[in-house]
């Protein structure tokens, strides 16, 4: 961890903004399973409970090469163009 | 050195905490490994500790990280080997020198302190050390011993060390908010995404780095020295100094950036205008003065850009603290149609040594031994004016003058408006081959060659800008054939030299809304303690 000084009057938190929450879930959602073990198991099984809840919405399946390294960036683009929703499987 | 012995948890070398409460009896000695004279007192301290082990506690705190267990070995030492990890302790416990030597009484009370190897003092210290504890003497040979080595500087004095300790220190003179970024996250993308970037990559501003920063001024960290619109935010010397070490200045650089802060931050000034407006003015800095030199300023060949680094970087900091610190953010107030690249930075100094004038800051009543900054409105520019053919003096300054035509637009005249005129080191040679030729005479003759009829002005089919068709006829001919200038007056034209030897381009900034309801021009003298 590095730390730095905030260069700012300090009014508004240093915090990551996390993306507004719409409140529905509509469109494409994207399913990501990063290549962890039984992360397939876990993407089954919200892909069954999202098409009973959400039976409009489309469902797409992405797949990182491996979870040790970053997701490539045509991946990456590729999800970014397709996608509204985005959800990782990141345990085993 | 401390005179009261101070609480430190340290890990030996076998990994286990050691917590030292401040009291004694004890024997504290501060070592590196590879210090020669800490390598003398290695044996003497090992004798100690077999002679006083039962009586009084000796801890060795070694500064050299691995390597500390190097240094037991080599002695034997059987007394714990402490690591001064980031040599905290050895920075709190306030030495210069290793071998650093504390005797701590009960009470906590430093009886005996010392650096460095003076035999004589080492010996008396054994024979307190033995009276004290009531231990027969240390059985050292004295005499094989030196007479006196000087130590090795303490390596907590290395600067990358001794800056991260003085910031990180209880008393720290800093006060900004700290933020801490994981070591996951790639710092430059991080500060871009915190919106503390004008679009290039910053320099972290990590408290080590403001700390050093700040040595660039005797002021005081939290003195306030502007509140910086448009959020009127308190613009201290820490906070500058924050966005100076961001914008990539050196401490030497800071008493400018502070001075600029200063005059931008004016009413006169208004910055919250300069920044605001669609126009999209920008501030021109131009400095004066002996500092040119001492910080390394350009002020000759390409001195407007680019590749000098305190030119390029005491512009870009001035607009980070407005940025950050005014949180003047492009697209919020920051609201200028097309922007202007002089928002990233325009800072020059003025190349006094090649003109024939009294330089800027004398001319705005300062002495020509002060340094100071002057800060300009300016909407366009550098602006070349390009003429390579006059030979005649007041064909030149008539260059320069149809060179400023193009303030807001050819057609406009009679303008209540600044424009910087930055004259060239040729064009300076042929306006005085004949002798002096004075800044009034040039301002004259930039007024007399661009002087052109009213009834140039009025509107008609190829622009809409001027004098209303109305307004013309009301004038009526003969008022309408009367001559106006460019400027409404001379006060209007600043003139500073700048530039390299060779070649006959000259060039002009462009102002912004001159006055009191938009930018009066602004010289603070640069505070150098």
């Amino acid at each position: 961890m590095t730390v730095i000084l905030d260069p700012t009057d300090e009014r508004v938190p240093v915090v990551r903004q996390i993306s507004e929450r719409t409140g529905s879930v509509q469109g494409v959602v994207g399913l990501l399973n990063i290549s962890k073990p039984r992360g397939n198991i876990l993407l089954d099984e919200l892909d069954r409970l999202l098409n009973e809840g959400a039976p409009g919405v489309e469902i797409r399946r992405y797949q990182k090469p491996t979870f040790a390294k970053p997701c490539p960036d045509a991946l990456r683009h590729q999800i970014r163009d397709e996608c509204d929703f985005m959800i990782e499987a990141l345990a085993d | 050195m401390i005179d009261t012995g101070r609480a430190f948890t340290l890990t030996d070398l076998a990994g286990s905490q050691h917590d030292f409460d401040g009291n004694g009896p004890s024997l504290i000695c501060f070592v590196k490994e590879d210090c020669e004279t800490c390598n003398i007192a290695g044996p003497v301290l090992e004798a100690f500790q077999k002679a006083y082990g039962h009586g009084a506690k000796l801890l060795v705190p070694g500064q050299s990280g691995e390597k500390n267990a190097e240094f037991a070995r080599r002695h034997g030492l059987t007394m714990p080997v402490l690591a001064d990890e980031g040599c905290k302790a050895s920075f709190e416990w306030d030495i210069e020198i290793v071998p650093a030597v504390f005797w701590i009484d009960a009470g906590g009370k430093v009886v005996t302190k010392f650096e460095g190897f003076v035999r004589d003092d080492w010996q008396a210290l054994s024979d307190q050390i033995a009276t004290q504890t009531k231990q027969p003497k240390a059985q050292i040979d004295w005499d094989s011993l030196p007479a006196w080595r000087p130590g090795c500087g303490s390596k907590h004095f290395d600067p990358e060390i001794y800056d991260k300790l003085r910031a990180e220190a209880d008393g720290s003179v800093l006060r900004a908010r700290k933020v801490e970024v994981a070591s996951g996250d790639d710092m430059a993308e991080f500060m871009f995404d915190q919106g503390f970037s004008d679009g290039l990559p910053l320099v972290p501003p990590t408290p080590e780095r403001v700390m050093r920063m700040l040595a660039g001024t005797h002021r005081d960290p939290q003195e306030v020295i502007a509140t910086v619109p448009p959020n009127m935010g308190v613009g201290t010397v820490e906070k500058i100094a924050i966005n100076a070490v961001m914008a990539g200045c050196k401490p030497e650089y800071l008493p400018v950036v502070i001075a600029a802060v200063e005059a931008v931050c004016t009413d006169e000034f208004n910055i919250h205008g300069v920044t605001a407006t669609t126009m999209g003015a920008a501030t021109v800095v131009v400095v004066n003065g002996p500092i040119r030199d001492k910080i390394g300023m350009n002020s000759g060949l390409g001195a407007m850009g680019a590749g000098n680094r305190a030119n390029a970087t005491i512009g870009r900091a001035l607009r980070l603290v407005i940025r950050n610190v005014g949180g003047a953010t492009t697209g919020g107030v920051e609201r200028s149609t097309l922007g202007n690249p002089m928002k990233f930075t325009m800072c020059f100094a003025e190349n006094e040594e090649v003109s024939p004038w009294e330089p800027l800051h004398v001319e705005r009543g300062f002495s020509k031994d002060d340094s100071v900054v002057t800060v300009f409105a300016m909407t366009g520019g550098p602006v070349h004016i390009v003429d390579q053919t006059s030979r005649v003096p007041d064909q030149i300054a008539g260059s320069l003058g149809q060179g400023l035509e193009g303030v807001f637009l050819p057609k406009m005249h009679n303008l209540p408006i600044d424009a910087l005129l930055v004259v060239c080191p040729e064009h300076i040679k042929t306006m005085t081959r004949d002798g002096d030729y004075s800044k009034t005479r040039l301002r004259d003759r930039i007024q007399e060659v661009t002087a052109r009829p009213l009834s140039e002005m009025v509107q008609d089919d190829h622009s809409g800008a001027g004098i209303s068709l109305a307004d013309a006829e009301k004038l009526g001919a003969e008022k309408l054939a009367q001559v106006a200038p460019k400027f409404a007056s001379t006060d209007y034209i600043h003139i500073v030299v700048a530039g390299g030897e060779a070649g006959k381009f000259s060039s002009a900034f462009h102002g912004w809304s001159t006055g009191p309801t938009g930018s009066i021009s602004v010289s603070r003298k640069i505070d150098l303690g």
